[in-house]
């Protein structure tokens, strides 16, 4: 009996439910449970540095990253897009540094560039079809060694954030601050950007490039309008991330929807819910406040 | 007089610093000693934030910057810097606990953030008279409470030099006095020295010992009083302010 076989023996012991049967609703269970709660630690640095368009771009340079993997000869393309976003996620940040054009610009033009490249390599001979899967994802194909990689790097990034978190903390919150308190600014940045570029590209097969970012910046984004302090953005991030994942992937069974989809539809829900619920709190807060 | 102890001091020598060929600052030497507040006043783009940073090895510089612990002279001198204007997001979730904390431990302050953390940040706050705001979310303090809770921070650990780069230069008048205060009892509680850049020439004048006139070289030196009554100065300030 194999290593996955136990694993998927012992989750039908736990989960007598009618999708648990199936062994890919359980590999996908399983991708969910490692990738969401790294979406929304992650995530809740992305918004806070304000780089949701960074990573969107990331997400996007994918389809170059594929490209150049099938230029190269390679059945699967992963080991290219990987490298090719990690250095243009380094190449972007330091490039910001030395233009004098707005951020934003230089990330528009970094977008252009690799969408185009991408779309233009790919569908050479009229063959994009085949590379759909990336733009919205499919986490019910995931395979035995997607799972390995998805685990080494979550335990990698994990240990990541336990030595550097307050670090990418102090730096969110302004980089003169961090810089005054000894922290080396450039590399928790670079590192940091790494991070997402790793992250983005572990999970772009099962996620989708047009999926990708809400993933990122949704549960963070949620957590942020009810979070008092920086424990509890962490912990309503990864709750919000995980329950979204859980329950989108269930849903999308019964409902026969793409399940990243169904998975960011449960995250916007959530946004909608606590934007609603804090302008309610504000509004009570504010009558009360003039009947006083 | 300044209560000198003679714990420790600053002795710089001939200090410049250019920014390509841009000479930012040039023949800078002074004294400063252990329990004594220098504020350093200017026109804008005179070189003092520069003077801080060069002192706090932020930038290249010429000529000689040497500290001087009496106790250990081997010991390399502490910093605390207090920048000018951090701005930062309005709704940032982080609470002055989470900022104070990160000073403290390097415990993972995501994670939570232990009793005996608060305890210390609480005691770190109680000197800069802050302590009431340590569950405050940092987007909703006012500019003098930043800076105090900055203040707080530059003193974790207790520094050997604190460097303060326009520390009240976004802060309303009560604030800035409040600002001072603490300042001024800090001098006198610990065996720290004190330079402060500022702008706001009368308001530092009553909380230091002395006061250098910088506009890419001293200018004029000595007690507040005769920097401020002193012609070159009255003429550059008519001419900038």
């Amino acid at each position: 009996m194999t290593i996955s076989q136990v694993i998927y023996n012992g989750m039908q012991a736990f989960l007598p439910f009618s999708w648990a049967q199936y062994d890919f609703m359980k590999s996908a269970l399983l991708a969910v449970l490692l990738m969401t709660p790294l979406f929304a630690l992650v995530g809740t640095a992305v918004v806070s540095k304000r780089m949701a368009f960074f990573s969107d771009v990331l997400g996007h340079s994918a389809l170059t990253g594929v490209a150049l993997g099938v230029l190269l000869g390679m059945p699967d393309p992963f080991w290219a897009m990987l490298v090719f976003i990690v250095v243009l996620a380094v190449c972007m940040y330091l490039f910001k540094g030395i233009t004098r054009a707005s951020s934003d610009t230089t990330l528009g033009v970094f977008f252009a560039i690799t969408v185009a490249f991408g779309v233009m390599m790919l569908s050479k001979g009229g063959g994009f079809n085949k590379y759909t899967v990336y733009l919205i994802g499919d986490i019910l194909t995931v395979s035995i060694r997607q799972l390995a990689i998805m685990s080494a790097v979550c335990v990698a990034i994990l240990t990541y954030w336990f030595m550097f978190g307050n670090k990418i903390i102090l730096t969110s919150v302004n980089p003169v601050l961090a810089r005054s308190r000894g922290v080396s600014v450039v590399f928790i940045e670079i590192s940091f950007v790494i991070v997402v570029a790793v992250l983005v590209a572990v999970s772009l097969k099962v996620i989708g490039i047009l999926m990708i970012n809400s993933l990122l910046v949704l549960p963070a984004a949620s957590a942020r309008l009810v979070a008092g302090n920086t424990r509890a953005y962490t912990f309503f991030s990864v709750v919000i991330s995980v329950i979204s994942g859980v329950a989108g992937l269930i849903y999308s069974y019964y409902w026969g929807t793409a399940s990243a989809a169904t998975i960011i539809l449960w995250c916007a829900g959530f946004y909608l819910l606590f934007a609603l619920a804090g302008r309610f709190v504000r509004f009570g807060r504010n009558s009360i406040l003039k009947n006083t | 007089m300044p209560n000198t102890c003679e714990h420790c001091c600053t002795k710089i020598d001939n200090l410049g610093v250019s920014f390509g060929c841009f000479p930012v600052l040039q023949g800078v030497s002074l004294h400063l000693n252990c329990h004594e507040i220098l504020a350093v006043i200017g026109p804008n783009g005179a070189g003092k934030t520069t003077l801080l940073r060069a002192i706090a090895g932020e930038v290249a510089y010429s000529g000689r910057i040497k500290f001087l612990i009496r106790s250990d002279p081997s010991k390399k001198p502490r910093f605390g810097y207090v920048p000018q204007k951090v701005l930062f997001d309005l709704d940032s979730p982080v609470s002055v606990l989470d900022l104070v904390a990160t000073t403290i431990t390097d415990k993972p302050i995501w994670v939570g953030i232990g009793a005996s953390v608060r305890r210390q940040a609480q005691q770190v706050l109680e000197k800069v008279a802050a302590d009431d705001l340590i569950d405050k979310k940092i987007g909703e303090l006012s500019g003098g409470q930043l800076q105090r809770v900055l203040l707080a921070m530059a003193l974790t650990p207790v520094p050997d030099l604190l460097l303060l780069d326009e520390p009240v230069s976004a802060v309303d008048v009560k604030g800035a006095a409040l600002f001072y205060s603490v300042v001024d009892s800090l001098k006198k509680g610990y065996d720290i020295s004190i330079i402060m850049a500022t702008h706001n020439l009368n308001d530092v004048a009553p909380f230091a010992d002395r006061m250098i006139l910088l506009n890419h070289t001293i200018i004029s030196e000595g007690t507040p009083h005769e920097v401020l009554s002193d012609r070159k100065t009255i003429e550059m300030f008519q001419k900038n302010l």
